[in-house]
């Protein structure tokens, strides 16, 4: 059910994705693919999350760790010589949804407050998990010796990679815009609404959820492996709470719930983080409050703003 | 012996967990709040406790100075920024208080510094209590232990005996009705907060001498007042004490008791890694065991 | 004598100190409506809670369509035919009545683990809904979001979204709940052409429109049935006047 205005707005805006690499090059700036780049994946990451926060209601705080287990699916078995891709990023997504299965199926059985604290322990654990294991580098993190093996598609290549991101981000919103849409969407999104009346008409609205854990966890997995890619470097800091933060607020920030808001989120995001953190090395201590405000006034997202924006996905 | 000393020092991590826990879990059932600045304010007990220790050499001032402090930035935190979130759902809450830890976070490494601050037990308790005979424990940690078994007996005596603690548990069960009687809810909130602030500054101002003072230590033990509260029942004061003093011994024995436990059966070197892995996942296992039975907590507070 | 539809034997349920189901025993025969009466208080929708599966009852068993179902969630129990409406209104405020009913459609129709096919174009979903709404009067309302609804009409969505399921047996929570004189006297004439092909179980205050529309009548007041049977003998039964229909006597 796209709106012509929405759909003029997200061509314009992945045109202008598409032209990055291009702009770079003609002005001697790689700096900006990497930015750029880093901003699509960590869009992955946010578009994951919306499938659960905004479209399933479901306010889970510890997001950052399914990032971490792809990112160590990925570095791990190329430190011991395995870098095919393929087997890889299967293995990141699988990792991730494994884990967001076990998660999910404690977790889930709570709401509200709890689930949201739950979800925060567990993925601390994950985190705590990463440091004390030495073998895997432990507090400092392991380096990725090389990126991940695609046969002929080269990631070493910048530019290369940058087109796989993007692709990979294209696709992703597309399954997830017919997926929105579908049965499993509506029962998600009616889930959220009212979930008592859910359950009294015959939905069995648990295994949904889950699923829906399940499937955020497995994406979250495949943007923790293209992050690892990204930075050549993994640490256990990647699966902080604090994290998991930054990433709910790309989430609210560009729009919770219209699947293409939270792109703009983590551009937006990102960005600020850039020229904050060039301004001041306790750019935080800016952020913070800029966060609560945003939350007090500015609650539905930059995405609203946008021509076509107050469509719903 | 050994285990007798990690039985009280879990006992002792248990009473600082409470001291958190009673606050958050109180504002949590009274006011609907979910406060993850929670643990800046601890932070910031420590902080101001240390920095006070440094100015005035003197640890009772520093610590009734860092309490009074804290406790005043905790009130402002709530007129200006909390009281806006009361009516607000969770999701709104978290963002905004995640926001606050920013803030807070950056704001202290501003004025001290990443680098982890030193303190160091006031003289008078750097000594060791004989407890029984043959068993030397830290004057300090016994005195933790009292103050924080002291803070259960005041809060059950107020929440039980008193008209205030009346009120609290009136309101918890059924806000709206309280106002609707006359009550000045406003008030009675930013009491509840306050007390919920001092216990948290209390922990702080304890906390400086024996745990790594630095930005970020807040959310390190939040995260397991968390586990607290969830395995307790939120809004239970009775379930964050039962809550904290399980999840402190779990945690301090597994942590002491684990790895030399493996070694013997994987070998030194896995159990290197093993041991700490697994210490440190044991309180969210635990939290895992306990939801699995009975998802509400231990002692669920009825809601109105 | 075949068994009853419903079934009820020993129910109770406590919430802390209040105990609000104190050993309930029911039976509703298949094709007959049975209203549960009472004073405020009584323990009625904390009763229709646990025979829907949404309140888990502490003792007691419910039999329904001949099996034991008290383990049964509320979902699994919509699947054997039990439907349910509120007594405060629960719908899908920002989704249209008809998606409102497909929805309820949709639960009845397989599983919905699908990814790809957009549910609004299932004809297999929008046909039956349609056929719903017509039943209860909303035919022409259809595509107005259903938080737009006037009170009745949300009260007759819920009865379409209900009966969208195919059940058996319809738990009605007080369906006339906030209505004005002349929507009530509709919702009246629509659960009189329901009768007929369904069973109803209905928690009413209105006693016009529990005369009017009961086979039996059963008084649950503090948590217990103190009587049932037919109207008449209700209305005449001593006790029941002074637990609840006294409260009016007492009044004049």
């Amino acid at each position: 059910m796209r709106s012509r205005a929405q759909a003029w707005t997200l061509t314009v805006g992945f045109l202008a994705l598409a032209l990055v690499p291009v702009a770079a090059a003609l002005t001697h700036q790689p700096f900006y693919l990497d930015l750029f780049r880093r901003m699509m994946i960590f869009a992955i990451a946010a578009v994951s999350l919306d499938l659960i926060l905004g479209f399933g209601g479901m306010v889970s705080f510890g997001h950052a760790a399914y990032l971490g287990i792809g990112a160590y699916a990925v570095a791990i078995p190329a430190f011991y010589g395995i870098e095919s891709g393929l087997v890889q990023w299967t293995l990141a997504m699988a990792l991730a949804g494994l884990a967001a299965l076990v998660i999910g199926a404690v977790s889930l059985r709570t709401s509200g407050v709890s689930f949201i604290m739950i979800t925060l322990a567990f993925a601390q654990m994950l985190y705590y998990l990463g440091i004390s294991i030495n073998a895997w580098g432990a507090d400092d993190g392991m380096r990725l010796a090389r990126r991940s093996a695609f046969g002929p598609v080269d990631l070493a290549n910048p530019y290369v990679f940058y087109y796989v991101v993007l692709g990979l981000l294209v696709v992703l919103l597309a399954l997830g815009h017919r997926l929105i849409h579908a049965r499993f969407g509506v029962v998600i999104s009616a889930a959220r609404s009212n979930e008592p009346r859910m359950r009294a008409i015959g939905f069995a609205t648990f295994r949904y959820k889950l699923a829906a854990f399940v499937i955020a966890g497995a994406v979250g997995g495949l943007a923790g492996a293209l992050l690892t890619n990204q930075t050549e470097y993994l640490t256990p800091s990647y699966m902080h709470w604090t994290r998991s933060g930054d990433i709910m607020v790309m989430v609210i920030l560009g729009g919770m719930g219209t699947l293409f808001g939270p792109v703009l989120g983590a551009i937006v995001f990102l960005l600020l983080e850039d020229l904050l953190s060039a301004w001041t090395v306790h750019w935080q201590v800016v952020l913070g409050p800029l966060l609560v405000l945003v939350v007090l006034y500015a609650r539905s997202g930059l995405y609203g703003l946008l021509p076509g924006g107050t469509h719903r996905g | 012996m050994l285990v007798l000393e990690q039985c009280l020092n879990g006992l002792q991590f248990g009473v600082m967990l409470f001291l958190m826990a009673a606050g958050l879990t109180l504002v949590f059932g009274i006011m609907n709040l979910v406060n993850l600045a929670h643990g800046s304010l601890y932070m910031v007990g420590a902080y101001l406790a240390t920095a006070a220790l440094g100015r005035t050499g003197s640890f009772l001032i520093a610590a009734v100075f860092a309490l009074v402090a804290t406790l005043a930035i905790g009130m402002l935190v709530e007129v200006v920024a909390l009281r806006t979130l009361y009516e607000r759902d969770h999701l709104d809450q978290v963002l905004a208080t995640f926001g606050l830890i920013l803030f807070f976070n950056e704001a202290v490494a501003i004025v001290w510094g990443r680098a982890a601050l030193f303190t160091t037990v006031p003289r008078a308790l750097s000594g060791f209590v004989e407890l029984l005979p043959g068993l030397r424990y830290p004057a300090y940690r016994a005195v933790i232990i009292l103050v924080g078994l002291a803070v259960a007996g005041l809060l059950y005596v107020v929440v039980s005996h008193t008209r205030l603690g009346m009120l609290i548990r009136a309101g918890a069960s059924n806000r709206t009705m309280l106002a609707a009687l006359g009550v000045n809810v406003r008030l009675l909130y930013t009491v509840v907060f306050g007390f919920g602030a001092a216990l948290a500054a209390l922990g702080g101002v304890m906390a400086g001498p024996i745990y790594t003072v630095l930005p970020g230590m807040g959310e390190e033990i939040l995260i397991q007042v968390f586990v607290v509260i969830v395995i307790g029942g939120i809004g239970s004061i009775r379930g964050a004490l039962v809550g904290a003093v399980v999840v402190g011994m779990v945690d301090t024995l597994g942590r002491a008791f684990l790895k030399p436990a493996l070694s013997s059966t994987l070998g030194p070197s896995a159990a290197d890694s093993a041991g700490p892995a697994l210490a440190s996942m044991l309180i969210y296992i635990l939290m895992a065991a306990v939801l699995y039975f009975r998802p509400q907590g231990l002692f669920p507070a009825a809601r109105g | 004598m075949a068994e009853p539809l419903l079934s009820v034997r020993g129910l109770r349920k406590r919430f802390g100190g209040l105990v609000a189901t104190d050993g309930v025993d029911l039976d509703v025969v298949e094709g007959e409506t049975l209203a549960i009466i009472g004073p405020n208080g009584a323990g009625k929708t904390t009763l229709i809670g646990q025979l829907a599966g949404s309140v888990r009852p502490d003792a007691g068993t419910i039999r329904f369509g001949g099996a034991d179902v008290t383990a049964l969630s509320d979902s699994a129990r919509s699947h054997r035919g039990l439907a349910r409406s509120f007594q405060v209104t629960s719908i899908f405020r920002d989704l249209t009545a008809l998606d409102n009913v497909a929805l309820a459609v949709q639960a009845h129709d397989g599983h919905s683990f699908r990814f790809w096919r957009p549910a609004r174009g299932e004809a297999a979903l929008r046909e039956p809904a349609r056929a719903a709404l017509v039943r209860v009067g909303l035919g022409e309302r259809a595509d107005v979001p259903a938080g737009t609804l006037a009170h009745g009409e949300q009260r007759q969505l819920e009865i379409a979204m209900a009966l969208a399921t195919r059940p058996r047996l319809l738990l009605l929570d007080e369906p006339v709940a906030g209505m004005g004189v002349e929507e009530s006297q509709r919702m009246v004439g629509l659960l009189r052409e329901l009768r007929g092909s369904h069973t109803l179980v209905l928690v009413e205050h209105d006693m016009d429109v529990v005369f009017a529309l009961a086979d039996r009548i059963a008084v649950l007041v503090y948590g217990r049935v103190i009587a049932s049977g037919a109207p008449e003998a209700i209305r005449l039964d001593p006790e029941v006047r002074r637990a609840y229909l006294g409260e009016e006597v007492t009044q004049r």
